[in-house]
């Protein structure tokens, strides 16, 4: 009984301590996965996914709280390359590509107030107080915290025509 | 070199379909009669589009620049008659998805009068620089399909000290002979195209590669050639795809063009027999790239054979000259096998449209398809040496990227393997959708890294101008106190000398 | 030298741990979806078996027996293990993140995986020498990297094909496995005495 107890708390205590020690060697400071996650996403911060900004859509990916799929603005390209990495479950097909979209401004509503361009992650509108505001169309994401804050609804999100040089042949049909 | 090689000098890879050249290649060249209206794309090359540089209601002579080149790798388009433009707009492309290009159509007024052009009487005491820039000014494009710039392939050869200039002359797609009857008909122009590109590109020897079925071009081309040593004409077996650059190379100089590679790599460079007569007709004569000859050709065709037309002719007005029998039951811009299927006919030939087909029901009826064996057929057909079945079998599960461990990236869209495939799987299609996708994801993830470096700058800026604010509050603030000392100081000076008086 | 080598080979192939015994087959379904994940989970457990065969051996050897407290063997073998996996848990999230988050559950689990436990049991039960014990685990454990990557790669595979819809998912993974047993029955012909 006391030869029990005894080698059971001898036992126990020497790998407690075997292991408390193996922590030290082996510490992570922060979960560097995350860090890796973050460097992957668009860092526009845009919020479409519904998380505190890119970072926080990385924890959220991380700790399994978000799908692949969660940044519009990736595609199917971030989908796919978030899911290698934390080897999620992704159904390509079911990636809501939405089809890429860009903002464009109603010139004759526009009132040049500045607002959206303070908003802009990208800094893709160009515009000067009571001038016309335009849209850079290579710099913007589509992202619509413009739409969002624009007093007028001069702004609007458009989808990007489909283009010979875009146009991709659609997957043969299973027999 | 495997057995069949050595015994039969055929490669042992690619395949054999019947090349239903005949009677369209032996019929003689006709021109067709310049139709009313022409509608010129600005896209007819692989690159930037073209800008216009002409106005609606603007009348433009034959060979006049409608649309300068839009970027590095572009070519710049000419009126391919005298005329008035009437519409610069939307027009459906010669494209499989049958969405829309912009384009230029121009209305002729039938005197087809040209514009002032300036050929060279001595092409080989130009620099070989101006000779690319001559190229260039005349829009020639690769005239084999690829419709790549040659200018900048002149450029390239000159860079990477090419020795070797090979002609393709195979054109080994069935149904089609606009090379074949260029070399027959142009025999000389060609030539005469060749050594120029030489002189171009710094080449010291020219091989004309001919697939061997097309014996009478072998031999106007070797008359055309007797004169120049440095000029070879070499017969090649035929057998698809011998058109092929990389398979022509390795036919002709025994040397493999590495995946990843350009063929100016092995010291080699590619131009096709077209494209040469095109060069020969644009430093020669200055006459830019409006004409070609287009082989049309099907089984819903009346009279088949060749035809010198116009850039710009709708495919309609080919088909009303050579007639029809039926209503084609499907419409091919290029050869069988790795030409584009067009929506209608009322879309214009391109630079690079070598040959329209017409199919009657029989031709174009494609069998359903079945389930894959893995018979490995395919795998034998691949000129690239790939394994279709696997990265068809990828592909289908959406893995796009294990397509490409398999040398997606290598595959040439040739078409041997659903040609041969017994359950006629449409393999190219699975290709072609899979490179689609990718290059999509390839321009995502470009498009991603430039926003992160917008989001960065702007971040930065932010910063700044915070920073800058607080230097500016904190001066302020400075002023205003140094202000307010003076002020007490003045004031407890007034103060004492109050009290003092 | 002989023996050992038939040894491994008896283990490995012969008396498969998880296609002949049937033991382990929680990581066998649940990590073989991909090759790389399988190799790692493979590496890890051959790992904590080692380990684990070695340290029980020390322990029934020179505490449980010595004392006479035999009845402690599968609590205490238990108490080594999980430290084990703890261990190799750590070393892990530190070395490999990536393959950290693939193996996901599946990594601490490896101490509940009956085969870890269950090979020092058996070695307890027949009283083996310590290198016969180290190399029955070794080579067990061996078997389990072995049949984990090959199963991998069949479902790799399965995962390209055409499965009609009845069968497609966890169904067509047990009718491979089953499969694959029945092929390793095959090895039970290969003389290893």
């Amino acid at each position: 009984m006391i030869a029990a107890i005894l080698s059971l708390t001898l036992l126990g205590t020497l790998l407690g301590f075997g292991l408390g020690f193996a922590d030290r060697i082996f510490k992570v400071e922060s979960n560097p996965l995350i860090d890796e996650v973050a460097a992957l996403m668009p860092g526009s911060n845009c919020g479409q996914c519904g998380f505190p900004g890119c970072s926080g859509a990385a924890v959220a990916l991380v700790e399994g709280r978000a799908a692949a799929a969660v940044c519009p603005p990736g595609g199917k390209a971030l989908a796919s390359a978030l899911a290698a990495k934390l080897s999620l479950e992704l159904d390509l097909s079911k990636v809501a590509d939405r089809g890429p979209q860009i903002a464009s401004v109603a010139e004759d509503i526009c009132i040049g107030c500045c607002r959206c361009i303070k908003v802009c992650p990208t800094d893709a509108i160009l515009g000067a107080a009571k001038q016309i505001h335009n849209v850079i169309r290579e710099a913007c994401t589509g992202c619509g915290n413009c739409v969002e804050r624009c007093p007028t609804e001069a702004m609007t999100l458009q989808p990007i025509p489909l283009t010979v040089q875009h146009w991709v042949w659609p997957k043969p049909a299973l027999a | 070199m495997g057995l069949m090689e050595r015994l039969f000098k055929t490669p042992a890879w690619g395949v054999h379909p019947d090349d239903r050249k005949q009677p369209a290649a032996a019929v003689p060249l006709r021109v067709l009669p310049m139709p009313e209206r022409l509608y010129i794309p600005l896209l007819q090359h692989v690159g930037a589009p073209a800008r216009p540089v002409v106005l609606v209601g603007q009348p433009v002579l034959k060979g006049q620049l409608i649309a300068e080149p839009g970027g590095n790798i572009s070519a710049p388009i000419h009126a391919p008659t005298s005329g008035t433009v009437i519409a610069i707009g939307d027009l459906t492309a010669p494209h499989p998805s049958g969405l829309t290009l912009p384009a230029i159509t121009i209305a002729a007024d039938g005197a087809d009068r040209w514009a002032e052009l300036h050929g060279c009487d001595d092409p080989f005491a130009l620099a070989p620089e101006e000779i690319t820039r001559r190229t260039a000014a005349a829009g020639v494009v690769g005239l084999g399909g690829a419709t790549f710039p040659s200018a900048v392939k002149f450029s390239l050869g000159k860079r990477l000290d090419v020795g070797t200039l090979i002609v393709n002359g195979g054109e080994c797609e069935p149904y089609l002979s606009s090379d074949d009857r260029v070399m027959r008909d142009f025999a000389d122009a060609v030539v005469d195209g060749v050594r120029i590109v030489m002189h171009a590109i710094g080449a010291r020897q020219a091989l004309v590669g001919i697939e061997d079925n097309k014996p009478e071009a072998i031999a106007a081309m070797r008359r055309a050639t007797e004169a120049y040593a440095e000029v070879k004409v070499c017969p090649v077996p035929a057998r698809y795809p011998m058109g092929s650059d990389k398979q022509l190379i390795q036919t002709l100089t025994g040397r493999e063009v590495p995946a990843d590679a350009r063929a100016a790599e092995v010291g080699v460079l590619v131009h096709n027999v077209s494209t040469c007569a095109a060069v020969h007709r644009a430093i020669r004569k200055g006459i830019p790239l409006i004409e070609r000859i287009v082989t049309v050709n099907g089984g819903a065709v009346k009279n088949p054979g060749n035809l010198w037309a116009p850039i710009g002719t709708l495919i309609d007005d080919l088909l009303n000259f050579c007639g029809v029998v039926e209503a084609p039951a499907r419409l091919i811009l290029g050869g069988p096998m790795m030409g584009t299927p067009l929506p209608h006919g009322r879309t214009p030939i391109v630079k690079g449209a070598s040959g329209i087909l017409a199919f009657n029901a029989a031709e174009a009826a494609v069998p359903e398809a079945g389930p894959c064996i893995r018979c490995g057929s395919c795998a034998k057909a691949c000129p690239m040496g790939l394994l279709p079945m696997e990265m068809a079998a990828h592909i289908r599960a959406d893995s796009f990227k294990g397509a490409e461990r398999f040398g997606l990236a290598d595959c040439i869209a040739c078409g041997c393997c659903a040609y041969i495939c017994p359950a006629h799987i449409p393999l190219v299609q699975y290709f072609s959708h899979a490179k689609g996708e990718l290059s999509a994801q390839e321009r995502a993830s470009l498009r991603n890294d430039a926003t992160k470096r917008l989001v960065e700058a702007r971040a930065a800026r932010i910063e700044r101008e915070t920073q800058e604010k607080a230097a500016a509050a904190a001066r302020r603030k400075a002023e205003r106190d140094r202000a307010k000392a003076a002020a007490a100081a003045l004031s407890t000076t007034v103060t004492a000398e109050e009290i003092s008086s | 030298m002989s023996t050992y080598l038939l040894m491994l080979v008896s283990t490995a192939l012969v008396n498969n741990v998880v296609l002949v015994k049937f033991l382990g087959l929680c990581p066998f379904m649940g990590v073989s979806k991909q090759m790389d994940s399988a190799i790692g989970m493979g590496l890890a457990t051959t790992f904590v078996i080692t380990l684990a065969t070695a340290a029980c051996w020390m322990l029934e050897h020179w505490v449980l027996v010595p004392f006479d407290i035999v009845y402690l063997r599968i609590l205490s073998y238990i108490l080594v293990i999980a430290a084990t996996v703890q261990f190799v848990e750590m070393v892990v999230k530190k070395s490999a993140p990536g393959l950290y988050q693939t193996l996901g559950i599946y990594l601490p689990l490896i101490t509940t995986n009956c085969a870890v436990l269950g090979l020092p049991l058996l070695n307890a039960q027949e009283h083996s020498p310590f290198v016969y014990s180290l190399l029955f685990g070794f080579g067990s454990s061996i078997g389990f990297t072995l049949v984990l990557a090959m199963f991998a790669g069949i479902r790799e595979r399965i995962a390209l094909s055409r499965v009609p819809a009845a069968f497609a998912g966890a169904p067509i993974a047990f009718v491979t496995a089953g499969l694959l047993a029945l092929a390793f029955m095959g090895f039970s012909g290969l003389p290893t005495k």
